[in-house]
C-alpha cells in the first residue's frame, strides 16, 4: 500500500461506517418482526424507489459493464437495457398484483396462491440457489476491487462485505436497510457520474483522441450483436434479452421489496421512479467504456477488463487528482457491493428464518432472533464459496443467475396472477423443469467447456429454457384440473381489485 | 354555586379505516355477478399489459433484427458516435420510461372505471 491508494482506502471506510450508522439510525425505528422483513410496509414511493435503485445496481452494474464494453463492445450494452427493460416487464405484469397479495416473500405468495406446502418448499430452495448465485460474484468483486486499488490480498474485500452486510441485516432489518440503500444510490449515481464528466473534459483536452485500431475494429466493436454477428450472435443476444426482461421479476431481492409499498398503485408508482433512476444511472458505464477503448486498451488484452471503472482515473489523470477520483469510484463500487449483498442476504435470511430456522426450532427460536440466524448462515455460505472458487466474470455469473430467475419465477408470477388454473402439481414441473434447464447452463460455463456449434444453446438457455418452463407449468396444471385451489378466485380478486374497494385485507 | 362538572368528552381521531359509503358489489363472493365484474377487470388489465409489451418488443426488441438485416447500420457515426452506441447506449432508455408512464396512467384509469362501475350498480 502507497500514498496513492489512500483516498480509495479512506472511501471504502466512509462507505462502510456510513452504512452502519445509517442502518443504526433505522434500528432505532425497528421493532417488530414485520418492521424486520418488510419495514412494516410504511416507505413512500420515492424512497423506496431510491432504495430499489441502490439495491438494484449490483457490482456487475458498476463494474461489470464498463468492462464488458471494453472488451466485448456495443451487444454488452443489452446487459443495461434488460437489467432497466426487466422493471418495465415486472411494472406491467406483477407490480401491483404482487403488493396486493400480501405476502412477506416469494415462497409466501406461492403458499398463498397454491395452497401447497411443497410449492412453498420448492420456492425457498430456489430463493436460496439464485440469491447465492448472485451473492458469489459480488463477494468476488469486493475482493478484486480491493486487492486492485490499495493492494489487498483478495479475500479482504469479501471478509469486509460480509462483516458490514451481516452487521447491518442482523441489527436493523428491513427498515434501517431501506434508508441505507436509498443513500447508496445516490452514493453511486455521483461516485460514477462526476468522475466520468471530468475524464470526458480530459479527453476533450486532450484533443478528443480516437481510438486505436482500424476500421475493422471499430465495426467489430459497435456490432450490437454477440459474437460474429451471424445467426449465433443473433441466438445469444434474443436469449440474453429474453433472460434479463423476464428474469428481474424473479430475483429475490427485487421482489420482497414490493412488500414495503402501502398499496398496489404505489408499488407501480415506485416502479415508475425505478425506471428513470436505473436509466440515468446506465447512460454513465457506456462512457467508461468508450474512453477504456481510447486510453485503458490494455486492461482488456489483460483479462482485467473488470477493474476498467476502478483503475481509469489513474491512468488518465496523473497525480492526486487522479486517485482521488479513483478513491470516489471504489467507494461507489463498494457501496454497489454493500447494498445488493445487503438486499440478498436479507432475501435469503428472510426464507431461512421463516421456513428452515422457525420450523425446525420451534418455540425457542421465534421470529427476530430466526431472522438473525438466517442472516449469519446467508452471509456465510456465499462467502465461503467465493473464497474458494475462480472468478467467473462479474456480469457473466449474474447473468446466469437471471437465466434461472427467468425460467423459474417468471412463470409462477406470471401464471399465478393472471391464470385461474395453474395447480401446485403444475407450478412445481415448471420450477423443476425451468432449474434444471437453466442450471445445465450454469455447469456448463463453470466448466468452461468450449461453445460451439449447439453448445451455444447451453451458453445462453433463457430463449428455449422460459418458453420450456411456462409450457410445463400450463400442461401439467391443465393435466391436474382437481387440484386447483378453492380459494383461486378470492384471492385473484384481491391480487386485482383497486384498494378504495376496501375488500378484506385481514391478512395483510 | 358550583357549576356541574362539564361532561368527559372523548377525544379520537378521524377512523382508522376508510369506510365505503355504499357497500359495492362484494367481489369475493361467488356470484355471477362478481365473476362478471372480475373477468372484465382482468381483461382489461391484461390487454394494457399486453399491448406495452407488444410496444416494447416493436420498440427495443426489434433492435437486434434490424441491425442484423442491415449491415453497415451499426457502424453508420453521427456526431463521431457508432449509431449502435447511440440507440443502445442512449435512445432506448426514454422509451422504456415513457412506456412505463403509459402503462402506470392507464392501469390506474382502468381501476378507477372499475370502481365507478361497481359503486353504480346496487
Amino acid at each position: 500500500m502507497t500514498l496513492q491508494d489512500l483516498p480509495a482506502l479512506i472511501g471504502v471506510g466512509l462507505v462502510a461506517i456510513a452504512t452502519l450508522v445509517i442502518g443504526s439510525w433505522g434500528l432505532r425505528l425497528s421493532r417488530t418482526t414485520s418492521d424486520f422483513f418488510v419495514a412494516s410496509r410504511t416507505v413512500n414511493p420515492r424512497l423506496n424507489a431510491s432504495a430499489i435503485g441502490g439495491e438494484y445496481l449490483s457490482a456487475a452494474s458498476f463494474l461489470g459493464v464498463a468492462g464488458l464494453l471494453l472488451t466485448f463492445g456495443a451487444d454488452m450494452l443489452w446487459y443495461p437495457i434488460g437489467w432497466t427493460a426487466g422493471y418495465l416487464v415486472l411494472l406491467a405484469l406483477v407490480a401491483a398484483p404482487l403488493r396486493r397479495s400480501g405476502a412477506y416473500t416469494l415462497p409466501d405468495f406461492a403458499e398463498a396462491r397454491l395452497g401447497s406446502r411443497g410449492a412453498r418448499a420448492a420456492c425457498s430452495l430456489l430463493v436460496v440457489a439464485i440469491a447465492w448465485l448472485y451473492l458469489v460474484p459480488q463477494f468476488q468483486g469486493a475482493g478484486l476491487t480491493l486487492s486492485a486499488m490499495v493492494g489487498a490480498p483478495t479475500w479482504v474485500g469479501p471478509l469486509v462485505v460480509g462483516v458490514v452486510v451481516l452487521a447491518g441485516i442482523s441489527s436493523g432489518g428491513m427498515r434501517s436497510i431501506t434508508f441505507v440503500q436509498a443513500f447508496q444510490y445516490w452514493l453511486k449515481l455521483t461516485a460514477l457520474l462526476i468522475p466520468a464528466a471530468i475524464l470526458l473534459a480530459v479527453w476533450a483536452g486532450d484533443g478528443a483522441p480516437a481510438a486505436a485500431g482500424g476500421a475493422a475494429d471499430l465495426a467489430e466493436w459497435s456490432n450490437p450483436l454477440a459474437g460474429d454477428g451471424g445467426g449465433r450472435g443473433l441466438y445469444l443476444t434474443y436469449s440474453l434479452i429474453l433472460a434479463t426482461f423476464l428474469g428481474t421479476m424473479g430475483l429475490p431481492h427485487v421482489v420482497v421489496r414490493f412488500y414495503t409499498n402501502p398499496d398496489g398503485p404505489a408499488a407501480r408508482r415506485t416502479t415508475l421512479v425505478v425506471l428513470g433512476l436505473l436509466g440515468l444511472f446506465y447512460v454513465i458505464p457506456p462512457v467508461y467504456g468508450a474512453l477504456g477503448r481510447v486510453y485503458a486498451d490494455e486492461l482488456a488484452s489483460s483479462g482485467r477488463s473488470d477493474v476498467l471503472v476502478l483503475e481509469l482515473p489513474r491512468l488518465m489523470i496523473d497525480g492526486p487528482m487522479g486517485d482521488v477520483l479513483s478513491g470516489l469510484v471504489t467507494a461507489g463500487a463498494f457501496a454497489a457491493f454493500l447494498s445488493t449483498s445487503s438486499g440478498l442476504s436479507i432475501a435469503v435470511a428472510g426464507v431461512l428464518g421463516q421456513d428452515v430456522f422457525d420450523r425446525a426450532f420451534g418455540r425457542r427460536l421465534r421470529g427476530v432472533a430466526a431472522f438473525r440466524l438466517g442472516a449469519v448462515v446467508a452471509v456465510v455460505v456465499p462467502l465461503l464459496v467465493a473464497l474458494s472458487l475462480p472468478n467467473l466474470g462479474i456480469a457473466r455469473a449474474v447473468g446466469l443467475a437471471f437465466a434461472i430467475a427467468a425460467s423459474t419465477f417468471c412463470p409462477l408470477l406470471v401464471l399465478g396472477i393472471w391464470w385461474r388454473r395453474l395447480t401446485d402439481v403444475g407450478a412445481v414441473a415448471g420450477l423443476l423443469v425451468g432449474f434444471l434447464g437453466a442450471g445445465s447452463a450454469v455447469l456448463w460455463a463453470m466448466a468452461s467447456r468450449p461453445t460451439d456449434g449447439w453448445a451455444v444453446l447451453l451458453e445462453q438457455p433463457a430463449a428455449w429454457s422460459v418458453p420450456l418452463a411456462f409450457a410445463t407449468m400450463a400442461g401439467v396444471s391443465l393435466l391436474t384440473q382437481d387440484r386447483v385451489p378453492a380459494h383461486t378466485r378470492r384471492f385473484l380478486a384481491r391480487l386485482h381489485a383497486p384498494e378504495s374497494l376496501a375488500l378484506d385485507r385481514s391478512s395483510s | 354555586m358550583t357549576e356541574p362538572p362539564p361532561t368527559r368528552v372523548r377525544v379520537t381521531g378521524p377512523p382508522r379505516r376508510r369506510q365505503v359509503a355504499q357497500r359495492p358489489v362484494d367481489l369475493e363472493a361467488e356470484s355471477p355477478l362478481s365473476e362478471v365484474y372480475l373477468d372484465s377487470l382482468l381483461a382489461a388489465q391484461l390487454r394494457l399489459a399486453g399491448r406495452i409489451l407488444v410496444m416494447l418488443g416493436l420498440a427495443v426488441g426489434s433492435l437486434p433484427l434490424v441491425f442484423f438485416v442491415v449491415p453497415g447500420l451499426a457502424e453508420r457515426q453521427l456526431a463521431g458516435i457508432p449509431l449502435s452506441w447511440l440507440v443502445l447506449g442512449l435512445g432506448v432508455y426514454p422509451v422504456l420510461i415513457l412506456l412505463g408512464w403509459r402503462y402506470v396512467v392507464r392501469a390506474e384509469r382502468n381501476e378507477r372505471d372499475f370502481v365507478d362501475l361497481t359503486r353504480g350498480t346496487r
